[in-house]
């Protein structure tokens, strides 16, 4: 149970994707400039990321590894998570309209959002079991939200603040998010 | 003659990749803790850039329009196989510092970025220029990130003076993530600094 634990709140505070490996610094910058596109995106990469590195999981463990394609490997995942997101988005416009309306826009960027993909290869990396992969998936994707929020709550602040003009958009956000990256550090003493 | 060269120049500098437009910034923070990691990335994503582009180009008559970012990762995603499977068997060393990171080309925003905006209108030998610019751009802006993150981060320049150290109190802070941050929003700011003295001159 403790290891569980652990694992959960490393891969939210102490490993954080963004902030201490860097997986989906695309979207991180891209999106962050307004708190509702934060969050949408936010929820859109937990619950893809969720279901991704549960479903690569399973198609590592029984399709690839019986039949020795472990080479593979990136195609066959990328194909999964494409193939998801299409999948989830179909299934939402007709199940859950109000949440595909919020979520819409996201989705598509999902798919070559790396954290996704990152996410599905350290499982098999770390050579977790399924719970834990479920776990893991989950609290990196929250750690992934939570960096996104905190961080676009910084950045709507920008403006009105005086920011030297060479730095202005992309110059000022990167340093920002070393900033915050610093003070993810404080977690690092917890496990 | 003209045009392919001015293909292959833009990416070097007027849209070099990372610094004007920004994108690949995963790998641009994750392996620039030194000059080896860095040239090491930009090479094999210059060769996936390259390949992509060319045989995109090739298909661009084929792939229908409605499936083409899947096919494009298709495509994209082979390559990287391959470029995984060579620095496995030849460069293992380097493989293994840059590793989560190599299968992580596939969703590099550069590449699928030119097959959209580039490949998909245009032949195959002015792709392979773009492939072939774009990536060497994006090899430059890593070599640069990661020679300053060596040079301050721990004094060393592995890959020209081997064990050498220039600073004998290096700032470790650089080698660690919120470091990567800074240096590459701080390049930014000075790149936009410099085309803005250059404007003016011009």
């Amino acid at each position: 149970m403790e290891s569980y634990f652990a694992l959960v709140i490393g891969a939210i505070f102490i490993n954080n994707i963004m902030l201490a490996k860097f997986l989906g610094s695309c979207p991180f910058l891209g999106v962050s400039k307004k708190m509702d596109t934060a969050i949408g995106m936010g929820a859109a990469v937990v619950f893809v990321l969720t279901l991704a590195g549960t479903i690569t999981w399973v198609v590592d463990r029984y399709v690839l590894v019986p039949f020795g394609l472990g080479y593979i490997q990136t195609l066959a995942f990328i194909l999964v998570i494409a193939t998801l997101v299409q999948f989830v988005e179909l299934f939402l416009r007709k199940a859950i309209p109000a949440l595909y309306k919020s979520l819409g826009i996201f989705l598509p960027l999902i798919t070559t959002n790396c954290a996704v993909l990152g996410t599905a290869i350290i499982n098999i990396q770390e050579e977790l079991d399924l719970l834990e992969t479920i776990l893991f998936s989950l609290a990196s994707a929250i750690g992934f939200g939570l960096a996104l929020v905190l961080f676009a709550g910084i950045r709507e602040r920008f403006e009105i603040s005086r920011i030297p003009k060479p730095l202005e958009g992309t110059g000022i956000g990167l340093v920002t998010a070393g900033l915050l990256a610093i003070s993810f550090f404080a977690f690092k003493g917890m496990i | 003659m003209t045009t392919l060269v001015r293909e292959f120049t833009k990416g070097l500098w007027d849209e070099i990749p990372l610094f004007r437009i920004v994108l690949g910034l995963c790998p641009a923070l994750a392996v620039t803790t030194s000059l080896e990691n860095g040239l090491g990335m930009g090479l094999s994503a210059t060769f996936v850039l390259i390949c992509s582009n060319g045989l995109i180009s090739a298909l661009r008559n084929i792939i229908p329009d409605e499936v083409r970012v899947a096919c494009y990762i298709v495509v994209i995603a082979a390559f990287v196989v391959c470029v995984e499977m060579v620095t496995k068997a030849y460069f293992f060393a380097l493989s293994e510092s840059l590793g989560i990171f190599i299968p992580l080309i596939v969703v590099n925003c550069i590449i699928l970025g030119r097959a959209e905006a580039f490949a998909r209108k245009n032949g195959v030998l002015a792709s392979l220029a773009d492939g072939l610019g774009m990536g060497l751009g994006f090899t430059l802006a890593l070599v640069i990130v990661g020679t300053i993150r060596e040079f301050l981060g721990a004094g060393t320049l592995g890959l020209i003076f081997g064990d050498t150290v220039f600073l004998s109190r290096p700032f470790g802070f650089l080698q660690q993530a919120p470091g990567a941050f800074l240096t590459l929003g701080l390049l930014l700011g000075a790149m936009n600094l410099l085309g803005k003295l250059g404007k003016k001159e011009a």
